[in-house]
């Protein structure tokens, strides 16, 4: 089918695109406009590499249709920093070395981001399960949840 | 993925005209048939959108002391809703169930029924609930009891252009529980599913409805343990026929994720559990 035209909205910058409606985000943000920071995975929504934050709520970006994200606020890694600052989840990951081949990260870093800006109070039992959908092939789970527990008591103490 | 042509329309008739086509597929949360299309197991020549139909998404309370659930709201959302885990625990625990957050996020509960598998983590609870589905199409509305819903592994009883609107349930049950069976705490799909409502008087359950999902080529209701329970007060004697009951009820396969044995013995098992609970939750 023809390509459609669609804007997306993606780290607050608008893009202007002709897109074919089978490509899935994940391929839109990554090929078309380049934003290579969120990761292909297992492409069947089981690895949660790809994850994004689309108005507000972590989404695996390989399992949505790029047509349907018109109007919507998108956020990738690119985003997450702020007038050149770190996120507190992105400085707590290199912090406590809670990456290894890096690959899984973006995925990581999104997924913990939502669920630290929903409720930062959880215990690391109940981020180890909200993060289930988060899949390491490094196994680097230990440092991982040690970053995203630091991450939340900075920003349980700086609220 | 193959290309198709897609569909954004805003209302449900143009909607519904336009799955009435051969070769057409309804998309809401999309975590089933995006899957699907990039595996090829999916095809569709026209892929509709429903999420610009305004009134398809949310959960609302009903005149009647029930509440609606519109088709296109997010298991997430089902999850999370307070009138769903004060009035409808076991649905908040099945929608739980599913996949990652992530997934949740997207997936939708209208998404998850339609899809028909008999696997489906919200089936038993809606089914244990006594759901009724509101359908929409060209030549009206239709309403149907949920357990009248399924014809098969992935088969329903809608027909071309036919689309499901919203799960009305009747006020709530006295408790009620949902028990998934599964290796991983998360991303698994269920061994079996077993979901169990009951109406309880004075120490008396006076209904009890079992939804059983995983067992049998759709999603069923235990209707002869429902009866066996009906009128008792609870003790392990009754518990165990009820269990017993419920096995017997089901026909499930041997596949690679456990055998027909294992599949029938828990179900004996997790009736007896999710009664047990529903009771002690509607004491609480």
């Amino acid at each position: 089918m023809a390509k459609l035209p669609v804007t997306l909205t993606v780290n607050g910058d608008g893009y202007d695109l002709l897109i074919e409606p089978r490509k899935t985000l994940l391929a839109v943000l990554r090929d078309t406009i380049g934003l290579t920071g969120t990761k292909e995975g297992c492409s069947t929504g089981d690895c949660g590499a790809c994850t994004v934050i689309v108005d507000g709520r972590a989404v695996t970006s390989c399992m949505v249709l790029g047509v349907t994200a018109a109007d919507k606020a998108i956020m990738t890694i690119e985003g997450l920093a702020a007038d050149g600052e770190l996120h507190p989840v992105q400085q707590a990951f290199i912090d406590t070395g809670g990456y290894q081949c890096g690959f899984c990260t973006p995925g990581f870093i999104m997924a913990s981001k939502a669920l630290l800006d929903e409720n930062p109070a959880r215990t690391e039992e109940e981020f180890r399960h909200a993060l289930g959908g988060n899949i390491c092939r490094c196994t680097g789970y230990t440092k991982i949840l040690e970053a995203v527990m630091q991450a939340a008591e900075e920003i349980r103490t700086t609220a | 993925m193959r290309s198709f042509e897609f569909f954004e329309p805003t209302t449900l008739a143009e909607a519904s005209r336009l799955f009435a086509q051969e070769h057409a597929q309804l998309l809401a949360g999309g975590t089933d048939l995006v899957i699907g299309m990039k595996a090829l197991t999916e095809t569709p020549q026209s892929v509709i959108s429903l999420q610009k139909i305004a009134g398809l998404a949310g959960i609302t309370t009903d005149a009647d002391g029930g509440v609606s659930i519109g088709v296109m709201t997010r298991v997430r959302d089902v999850e999370l809703s307070e009138e769903i885990r004060n009035g409808y625990t076991a649905l908040a625990e099945g929608a739980a169930e599913i996949g990652s957050i992530q997934i949740r996020n997207l997936a939708t509960l209208g998404g998850n029924i339609a899809h028909a598998s008999p696997a489906a983590d919200t089936v038993a609870a809606l089914l244990a609930l006594d759901a009724q589905v509101d359908i929409a199409s060209a030549d009206g509305e239709r309403s149907v009891p949920i357990h009248a819903l399924f014809t098969g592994p992935g088969q329903t009883i809608l027909t071309a252009g036919e689309i499901m609107t919203r799960f009305r349930l009747p006020s709530p049950a006295s408790g009620s529980h949902y028990i998934k069976h599964k290796i991983r705490e998360v991303m698994d799909l269920a061994f079996i599913g077993v979901a169990a409502a009951v109406d309880m008087d004075n120490g008396t359950i006076t209904g009890a409805r079992i939804g059983l999902a995983a067992v049998a080529p759709t999603p069923i209701r235990a209707t002869e343990a429902e009866e066996l329970l009906a009128g008792k007060s609870l003790t392990d004697a009754i518990l165990a026929e009820a269990g017993e009951a419920a096995a017997a009820a089901c026909s499930p396969i041997s596949d690679l994720r456990c055998s027909a044995e294992h599949r029938r013995e828990m179900v004996d098992v997790l009736t007896r559990r999710t009664v047990r609970e529903a009771v002690a939750r509607a004491h609480a």
